[in-house]
């Protein structure tokens, strides 16, 4: 047993420092330390910067224009470039769809989407959810009917993330609708400028605009969108929901906001209060603890064992952690955290932690809620 | 990184759950505890050739000169035969400091011995409140408290309070006049002792630096300890399971239910993060940078306190009255984990010390 990176890891990491060091530009970084909402051109700006490095696909193979990085290289990545408060990487098209293509695509689908992810030159958004497919996603009802060449698909699907953004979404719609829930469920990629495609803002309780509905009627897709096999969308969704657990833990992301809230809490004087000081001492210790879970996560990956309950832990603990945080956070400034949406009220560093403390909700939401997270883990130590 | 133990260190680990398996049965362990001492000498020799008592002890003193990880996978498996026997006190922590504080003739006298199971040595550090242990002309007056395992020792490692306003590190034979024990049992089925000096004659050990030693033996046996909590907890957690499976009500397994399936998946959070910590507290146990040091084992001692809480209350509850009963093992781990939380430091106090000493940083 030995705790410690490798000197290939460690020299990886200046490298990687010293890169987003020179080339993060500042206006990006100061929003993101200071909890501000990124816009599309602050993302695709460091996409392709990321890109023109020949990082434009971190965690992808070299076949498809990765670097080939092991896992604990891009954990090593992700840590250092939340540190130094880069954007985290827009999972919807880098982690999501791009892994379904490289397993299940055509030839053909690789070669028209890969490039364009990893060059920032298209934005992916993601069509799983419905109103009435949250949890149970398996129930998904938007249907698409075959003709010809084409499918027709309408139905609707909601929180869409950054879908305002997006070029294209992926969508698992129902081609079976007398088949078994799972079963008549297929996987297809949809250009957002199709007409029929409508996006409608979803505004969340912190005021900001994240999340969408996105309404699909009688939208024409070309069937060489289809992934894989109709019907087997299923098959491709589960394996997608697998590869969208690297970087779960958002433990660099964790270390920067605690850095944060250690600041402020300075700054207010909180840390003498030892009441305050022991909320933040805990939540620093839960921190260390799921480093180093993480770290045995990538290690058994490192060596190809079967996926355990680990991915579920470390997406509870992790979004509790970043949850407690930013609660600490907005309790630390008193009633300046009470304050919406001005700039010029209290100190700078108050602006919008009410706003995050209320944003940060959704992460024991989304990507599975937690709950879900507690009925996968009991059904593998159980098998009830 | 490598999470992985070498071969040597499985071999080891296999050794001593062998051992466990065959000569500490549940029903062993409890004849054990019934009778005075409650331990076993005989147990203590088997421990001895297998070689374990050994494991702390330098090579130049007939020793293994193993370190934290081996101590942890041999403490982990006496945790869950909860063994009565004083390994932590007289094979982890006892040569620990003999190493950082006595002459050479001293470790010469008392390590192979010790390595050998002739000779226990235990320190005895905590002060009675009214009473704290002080040296007057080279002999120790006071009073020591729940010193685990006091009541077994042949010889005491005391702390006690010098002349100059300091602590030294003092040899005193359990024997000797003015030395009053009284053993008794503790909560967790252990032996305690209180230890009563009245004028006792003293040997002092150290040249210097005895509280510094003190902490560094301590921080070794926290790492320790630590490991033994993971290792109950592994079989707390494999036990309720096994519970959860079998046990019928309302026509099916209560394993079913999500009230109880999602109590599990708390109880399995919070042993992954305590095992992740206990590795951290082997890694760092022993480095020299004691502020440095200390808050990593309180972060450790934190994480494994509120698992060992945790995972206790809710394994007897998911077990429901038969966690309650003395016939199941479950509540004879609930008693140990309970304990364990409590000693070295409790929750509150590692706290505390991490907020400061982070705050120092």
């Amino acid at each position: 047993m030995d705790l410690n990176f490798s000197p290939e890891e460690s020299a990886f990491r200046v490298e990687v420092r010293n890169f987003v060091g020179e080339k993060l530009p500042a206006h990006i970084r100061d929003k993101v330390t200071n909890g501000v909402h990124l816009n599309r051109d602050d993302h695709i700006l460091w996409q392709r910067t990321l890109h023109q490095r020949g990082w434009g696909g971190p965690g992808w193979p070299k076949e498809f224009g990765g670097p080939g990085w092991t896992p604990t290289e891009l954990y090593i990545f992700e840590e250092e470039c939340a540190a130094a408060g880069a954007p985290r990487l827009i999972s919807f098209g880098l982690k999501m769809i791009a892994p379904v293509l490289m397993a299940f695509g055509t030839p053909a689908q690789q070669a028209r989407f890969l490039p364009k992810i990893m060059a920032g030159e298209e934005w992916w958004c993601q069509g799983y959810s419905e109103p009435g497919a949250g949890s149970d996603l398996a129930s998904v009802k938007t249907r698409a009917v075959r003709e010809g060449d084409f499918y027709i698909v309408s139905g609707q699907k909601t929180w869409t993330t950054l879908g305002q953004y997006a070029d294209w979404i992926f969508c698992l719609v129902r081609t079976d609708p007398a088949a078994k829930k799972q079963s008549g469920i297929s996987f297809l990629l949809i250009d957002m400028k199709s007409p029929g495609v409508t996006v409608r803002p979803i505004i969340t309780l912190d005021g900001a605009h994240e999340v969408n509905e996105v309404w699909l009627e009688e939208v024409k897709v070309p069937a060489a969108n289809l992934i894989g096999e109709e019907n087997k969308g299923w098959t491709y969704a589960k394996f997608l929901l697998g590869h969208e657990r690297t970087n779960i833990a958002g433990i660099g992301i964790a270390k920067r906001e605690l850095a944060r809230l250690k600041r402020i809490a300075e700054a207010e004087g909180r840390l003498a209060d030892a009441l305050f000081a022991a909320r933040v001492a805990q939540v620093e210790i839960d921190l260390m603890a799921l480093e180093i879970t993480n770290l045995r996560v990538l290690s058994a990956e490192r060596a190809n064992k079967a996926p355990g309950p680990e991915a579920s832990i470390l997406k509870i603990k992790g979004t509790e952690i970043q949850q407690a945080i930013a609660e600490l956070m907005m309790q630390a400034v008193g009633p300046y955290a009470l304050h919406f949406g001005q700039q010029d009220v209290g100190p700078d560093y108050a602006a919008n932690l009410g706003a995050g403390y209320c944003n940060l909700r959704k992460l024991s939401i989304f990507g599975g809620s937690n709950e879900i997270q507690k009925n996968i883990i009991s059904q593998m130590i159980l098998g009830l | 990184m490598n999470f992985d133990y070498s071969e040597d260190q499985r071999a080891l680990q296999d050794t001593v759950q062998r051992f466990v398996a065959r000569d500490y049965r549940f029903e062993q362990r409890r004849a054990i505890r019934d009778a005075e001492p409650g331990w076993s000498r005989e147990v203590w020799q088997g421990l001895a050739d297998l070689g374990v008592l050994a494991l702390n002890i330098d090579e130049d003193y007939g020793g293994l000169g193993y370190g934290p990880q081996e101590t942890g996978l041999v403490m982990g498996a006496f945790g869950a035969a909860l063994l009565l026997e004083p390994y932590l006190a007289a094979a982890v922590i006892a040569p620990a400091l003999i190493r950082r504080t006595a002459s050479a003739n001293f470790q010469e006298r008392w390590l192979p011995d010790i390595a050998t199971g002739a000779s226990i040595v235990v320190l005895a550090h905590a002060d009675a409140r009214q009473a704290p242990v002080t040296e007057i002309g080279g002999n120790l007056s006071g009073r020591k408290a729940v010193v685990a395992h006091g009541g077994c020792a042949d010889l005491l490692l005391v702390s006690a309070r010098t002349a100059d306003g300091g602590t030294g590190l003092f040899a005193v034979t359990s024997g000797a006049e003015g030395v009053h024990l009284r053993d008794y049992p503790t909560l967790d089925g252990q032996r305690a002792a209180d230890i009563i000096l009245d004028n006792a004659p003293a040997t002092r050990l150290d040249a210097g630096g005895a509280a510094e030693a003190i902490d560094a033996a301590l921080d070794i046996g926290l790492a320790a300890l630590c490991a033994e909590a993971v290792g109950i907890m592994d079989a707390t957690i494999a036990a309720t399971t096994d519970y959860l499976k079998t046990r019928q009500q309302f026509g099916q397994p209560i394993g079913r239910f999500q009230a109880l399936q999602h109590r599990m998946a708390d109880m399995l959070l919070h042993l992954e993060q305590a095992r992740s910590m206990s590795y951290l507290a082997a890694m760092h146990c022993t480095d020299r940078n004691q502020a440095a040091r200390q808050r990593t084992l309180s972060a450790a001692k934190v994480t494994i306190g509120q698992a060992c809480r945790f995972i206790a209350q809710n394994a007897v509850q998911l077990h429901g009255g038969m966690g309650m009963t003395d016939e199941l093992i479950l509540s004879h781990w609930f008693k140990r984990l309970t304990a364990i939380e409590m000693s070295f430091g409790d929750t509150d106090f590692h706290l505390q010390r991490f907020a400061r000493l982070s705050r120092a940083a």
